[in-house]
């Protein structure tokens, strides 16, 4: 299927879903009616692409869902099920998606299940892709998503959600990155640009422009060798500039409206890096008074470890080591920024010892072998050092 | 979301709370061990969280290269190995306490007398991707 037929599907299953939901189905037996129907339209769009594909998914959906209802309702030898299409409908689409996203990364979930349901319900993507993209048997993920619909069966499609859990999910998702055929990062830019489209929130809008911001860069994070390559080093010809226009823009928007959190403060500090033309014209004084806005929204940790790192570059190494060592050494990547500060002091032995055991310490592949090279580079230098000391 | 290899060792872990060796156990006390096992792994297939599970034979050799046009060496098995791994479940959890949780239960499989073997496994996480956001 050509991938404009693909996108289309998918922005069609939160919507189909909550139409067979508002002609009385339950939420669980909607969502498995329009994946089957989703499948089928993989399956026979490419050679027969329809000519209404919302009215095509919702009829073969809808005829799906009382295939299922019939079987169960002989099953247990009752007939309930109301098989005529109600006419009575209230609320519109958009409302629809968004109470799909609360429903999804309802409270009750653990973040796993939110995610996964997420992206089969919201995302329209099947089973096996999520599968694939998580890297678990596609029995295990079919499970995940079943028992996260059941923990959510007693929830309506109406009640009163919460902005804040969603994001959580969303956040997640880009996270992940890219692994498999499906790419995650673009994905949750899509059904975050969808849940902008539904809800007029800062944090919607701040997720948005982080996440832009970030996939901007995405093709000058990795070397041709599949390293990482540090923001300082990276090559910011090859930046996206349409898509950093695009989150500055969003961020913008929001900014002035005085409601900050911390999905804003965080775009707003990678906007800063996207403003500089090279890494030395970064503004980091401005990046550390962000970091003290994040730090004071949420408290957390690992910001503090971030506005370290922004303090080092500001202030220089020892004030960025200084606000270091107020910190709990078990954060994760505090011996990583502790090894780069030193290095930055001029203190390449510490440093050198310390890139060493950050790698230990490293929880991906990628960041493991980055901080074996530089460990690996300062000790060439002092092979090099003390070769000339001793002629 | 985050992987952990449960790992299991024929030697090299500490000695389990239950320290009666397979091969002094009834049959039933087999029968009820084996149960037990495939009981959890069917467990986690319910939870969305079990992505792989393998034993390993005892037997094993050391191979290695051995330069230009020249077939590897192998060598061993070499009895005084230290370690050696009998097999493993990997499972796919929220949290690393979670984790943990499930790997007590699976040390808790009977064994002798039908009591938890109460065998040490080691939980090791996968490497995972790097955050896209860092900074």
């Amino acid at each position: 299927m050509p991938v404009a037929d693909e996108a289309l599907l998918r922005t069609l299953s939160p919507v189909v879903i909550g139409i067979l939901v508002r002609r009385g189905a339950a939420f669980a037996a909607a969502e498995d009616a329009v994946q089957e129907a989703l499948v089928e339209a993989v399956r026979r769009w490419p050679d027969d692409l329809p000519q209404d594909p919302k009215g095509w998914l919702i009829t073969v959906a809808w005829r799906k869902f009382l295939d299922a209802s019939r079987a169960e309702t002989s099953r247990r030898r009752r007939e309930e099920v109301v098989e005529d299409e109600p006419a009575a409908m209230v609320g519109t689409a958009v409302d629809d998606t968004l109470q799909l996203y609360f429903l999804c990364a309802h409270p009750s979930l653990s973040s796993t299940s939110a995610v996964a349901l997420t992206l089969r319900a919201v995302g329209g993507l099947t089973t096996r892709q999520i599968a694939q993209a998580y890297l678990v048997p596609e029995a295990t993920m079919a499970q995940r998503i079943s028992r996260a619909k059941k923990t959510v069966s007693g929830v309506g499609l109406d009640q009163p959600g919460d902005v804040a859990t969603v994001l959580r999910v969303l956040y997640l998702v880009f996270n992940e990155g890219y692994s498999g055929d499906v790419d995650l990062a673009a994905e949750a830019i899509r059904l975050t640009r969808q849940l902008a489209a539904s809800i007029d929130h800062e944090e919607v809008a701040g997720l948005l422009a982080l996440m832009l911001l970030h996939h901007a860069r995405r093709a000058a994070r990795t070397g041709a060798d599949g390293r990482l390559v540090p923001l300082a080093e990276q090559d910011r010809g090859r930046w996206d500039t349409g898509l950093i226009a695009e989150g500055v823009d969003v961020l913008q928007a929001v900014l002035p409206r005085d409601r900050l959190g911390e999905y804003q403060a965080q775009a707003a500090i990678a906007a800063l890096h996207a403003d500089a033309q090279t890494a030395e014209e970064t503004d980091w004084v401005q990046i550390v008074e962000w970091y003290d806005e994040l730090v004071r929204l949420t408290g957390s940790p690992v910001a503090m470890l971030n506005r370290a790192v922004a303090v080092g570059e500001a202030d220089g190494a020892r004030a960025g080591l200084a606000a270091l060592g107020s910190l709990d050494p078990s954060l994760p990547r505090y011996t990583a920024v502790a090894a780069y500060l030193h290095e930055r002091d001029g203190d390449a032995v510490t440093a050198a010892k310390l890139y060493v055991e950050a790698a230990a310490l490293a929880h991906s592949v990628a960041e493991r072998d980055h901080l074996t090279r530089q460990a690996a580079r300062l000790h060439a230098q002092q092979g090099r050092s003390s070769a000339s000391g001793s002629t | 979301m985050a992987k952990y290899l449960l790992l299991k060792h024929y030697r090299g872990a500490p000695a389990p709370t239950n320290d009666v060796p397979m091969d002094q156990w009834t049959p039933d006390e087999w029968t009820a061990h084996v149960q037990y096992m495939q009981d959890f792994a069917t467990k986690l297939e319910g939870t969305g969280e079990f992505v792989d599970g393998q034993a390993l034979a005892q037997e094993g050799s050391w191979v290695r290269y051995d330069g230009e046009g020249r077939p590897p060496v192998t060598d061993g098995p070499f009895a005084e190995t230290k370690d050696l791994i009998a097999g493993w479940m990997v499972i796919d959890v929220d949290s690393y306490e979670r984790a943990v949780e499930l790997a007590g239960e699976l040390s808790a499989a009977p064994g002798k007398d039908g009591e938890p073997i109460g065998e040490w496994l080691e939980v090791r996480p996968f490497m995972g991707e790097p955050s896209t956001i860092t900074e």
